[in-house]
């Protein structure tokens, strides 16, 4: 909508700033406490600016094996996204290039999965976890990711591979490339902005995960950002400054994240809407 | 967080090329490509969700074998208050997330859908609250509401220097607005992107006939975005059948069980009580009334929309 007018809208716009306020205070608090010294957050103002501002909290962090729950959640993001791209692309190349019935019963299996909500799985996750001897290992968590991931990310593929002409893919065939070829050297290429998309929604997704985590591992030796939070608060139960400190450093990467990507991100987040 | 996707009419409209296609599918090489991506969704999802219908008849503690009961995990469930509670609950908080959620996300999506400036950098910091993880709100919103160190103290407003976690009512209540704090941004982009695709030329007719605001946004945007607010609704709802990590950051299910909606009624269950046999009760539940949902909201939208939905983290 192109609304040009002249006249201010004041109600929208008071609207939109009121909002703003809404999400910008719990941020803004997070971040000044966790720069405040530990001994001044019963004094100060919670929402003032720190009068010592201090990295202290953020030591302590990094001093409680942090940088161990951040390689892990950076292993099984990497791990969970390359793995769904690879068996989501392949799949939705062959939803788009085979019209065999058996491709189209294919691809009504993932839409079905689709309205599948995770948590409601759970339990029988778990038990499959157990007899597979994977309980408490990042292989616990990456495992059902990928596999959650799949119906939304073949359908994402699939709807940005339709629209590749069909005669590009036949011209291949007619210089001889196999399908691996074509898959690699065309449809690759060309899906790039979905790809993009798929990745950096499936990466936001796992990285954040919490279910998964908090049913499947148990030990230090194996937990994730989210759920060091969590842990965080029970250990540094008298220390706000230093759990706040935690949730900054897990955003970090999703925000570079979002800073690099954020169109890509958008689009995902709304993508085949409308039409 | 959330996704929607339009599955768009003319799958299988092909017929031109569908011969040639066929014959190489013979070949038998294509199909093949599909089966680490059926493999996995197959064991990790498809096997669970037959399984929690199998689990819903057995019984279990988490460690040993578990072993036929026929009913009794289900007449459990239904004589049990905690979970009958629960319910009730989730259904007042999928209807009280909605009340709330549906305008707001509206009312923001047509904001951001506007061309001016500020309305630009506005949209980026409103996107914000998307990049956190339920475990890192919860935790953040924990301490914000402390009684005592919390944004009571820092406004000097006594009205907001409640024991916001610790009352029953309170509790729910903050668990309603912690919930639109992380989801109205998602939705308030699904209206951004339904906006931005109504015609502009309909908003000229409309001026030209002397529309103000208000009537343009009641009789254009409004109706326009019907698919908008019902695929958005869908969500909403099915969401809300979903909330777990966030209410258990935040409150645990409590005080008391004031906030122990299905999910968490489930995870308790099974990882607190070891009783498996009634979370998969309440999870088989769960996905009863989330299929029936979505598929109800989908008729409203039309015969040849399908929208399907994902909800998860």
């Amino acid at each position: 909508m192109s609304r040009t007018t002249s006249r201010p809208n004041v109600l929208a716009g008071t609207g939109g700033w009121l909002w703003l306020a809404v999400i910008i205070v719990p941020i803004y608090y997070i971040v000044v406490t966790s720069f405040r010294p530990r001994s001044d957050y019963y004094a100060e103002n919670p929402l003032s600016f720190p009068a010592h501002p201090t990295l202290d909290a953020y030591r302590q962090v990094l001093e409680n094996d942090f940088l161990r729950y951040f390689g892990n959640s950076l292993f099984v993001t990497v791990v969970s996204v390359v793995a769904i791209l690879a068996v989501a692309l392949t799949a939705a190349y062959v939803v788009v290039r085979s019209a065999s019935a058996r491709a189209r019963r294919i691809f009504q299996v993932f839409l079905l999965g689709i309205a599948i909500p995770i948590q409601a799985t759970i339990v029988p996750v778990y038990y499959l976890i157990i007899k597979l001897g994977l309980y408490d290992t990042l292989w616990a968590l990456i495992l059902p990711s990928i596999a959650f991931a799949i119906p939304l990310s073949v359908l994402i593929l699939t709807n940005f591979l339709r629209d590749v002409p069909k005669e590009l893919f036949e011209s291949m065939t007619v210089d001889g490339a196999g399908e691996l070829r074509t898959l690699w050297s065309l449809a690759l290429p060309l899906s790039k902005p979905a790809i993009v998309t798929v990745g950096v929604y499936n990466g936001l997704t796992v990285w954040n995960g919490f279910l998964f985590p908090l049913v499947l591992t148990q030990s230090a030796s194996t937990r994730v950002v989210p759920l060091s939070l969590w842990s965080y608060q029970g250990e540094f139960t008298m220390n706000v400054p230093a759990v706040l400190a935690a949730v900054v450093l897990s955003v970090v990467p999703i925000l570079a994240a979002y800073i690099l990507g954020r169109r890509q991100l958008v689009s995902g987040l709304t993508a085949g809407f409308g039409k | 967080m959330s996704l929607t996707i339009t599955k768009r009419p003319g799958v299988e409209a092909r017929p031109a090329a569908a011969g040639r296609q066929r014959r190489r599918t013979k070949g038998g090489v294509s199909i093949w490509f599909a089966a680490p991506a059926l493999v996995l969704f197959g064991l990790f999802a498809l096997v669970p969700l037959g399984g929690v219908v199998v689990l819903s008849f057995m019984s279990w503690d988490g460690l040993g074998t578990p072993a036929w009961t026929g009913l009794d995990n289900w007449q459990g469930a239904i004589g049990d208050d905690v979970t009958r509670d629960a319910f009730v609950l989730t259904i007042k908080v999928t209807a009280f997330s909605w009340l709330i959620q549906a305008p707001t996300a509206l009312l923001l999506g047509v904001f951001m859908a506007g061309r001016q400036r500020y309305r630009a950098v506005l949209s980026v910091l409103f996107f914000l609250p998307l990049l956190f993880s339920a475990a890192a709100v919860g935790i953040a919103f924990k301490s914000l509401l402390d009684p005592n160190f919390g944004i009571g103290q820092a406004l000097g407003i006594d009205w907001l220097a409640k024991d916001w976690l610790g009352d029953p009512q309170l509790a729910l209540a903050v668990v309603l607005f912690v919930i639109a704090w992380c989801f109205v941004p998602f939705h308030s982009l699904l209206y951004q992107a339904g906006v931005r695709q109504i015609p502009a030329s309909l908003y000229e007719a409309a001026r030209l006939d002397g529309a103000g605001t208000v009537q343009q946004f009641l009789h254009i945007t409004l109706p326009q975005l019907k698919y908008t607010v019902i695929t958005s609704s869908t969500l909403m709802i099915v969401g809300s059948l979903t909330y777990f990590d966030l209410i258990f950051v935040l409150t645990g299910g409590g005080p008391g069980n004031a906030t122990r909606i299905l999910p968490l009624d489930m995870y308790l269950l099974g990882f607190r009580s070891y009783d498996m046999g009634r979370a998969s009760v309440v999870a088989v539940v769960l996905v009863a009334v989330g299929l029936a949902v979505s598929i109800g909201l989908n008729r409203l939208s039309g015969a040849h929309k399908m929208d399907s939905q994902m909800e998860g983290s």
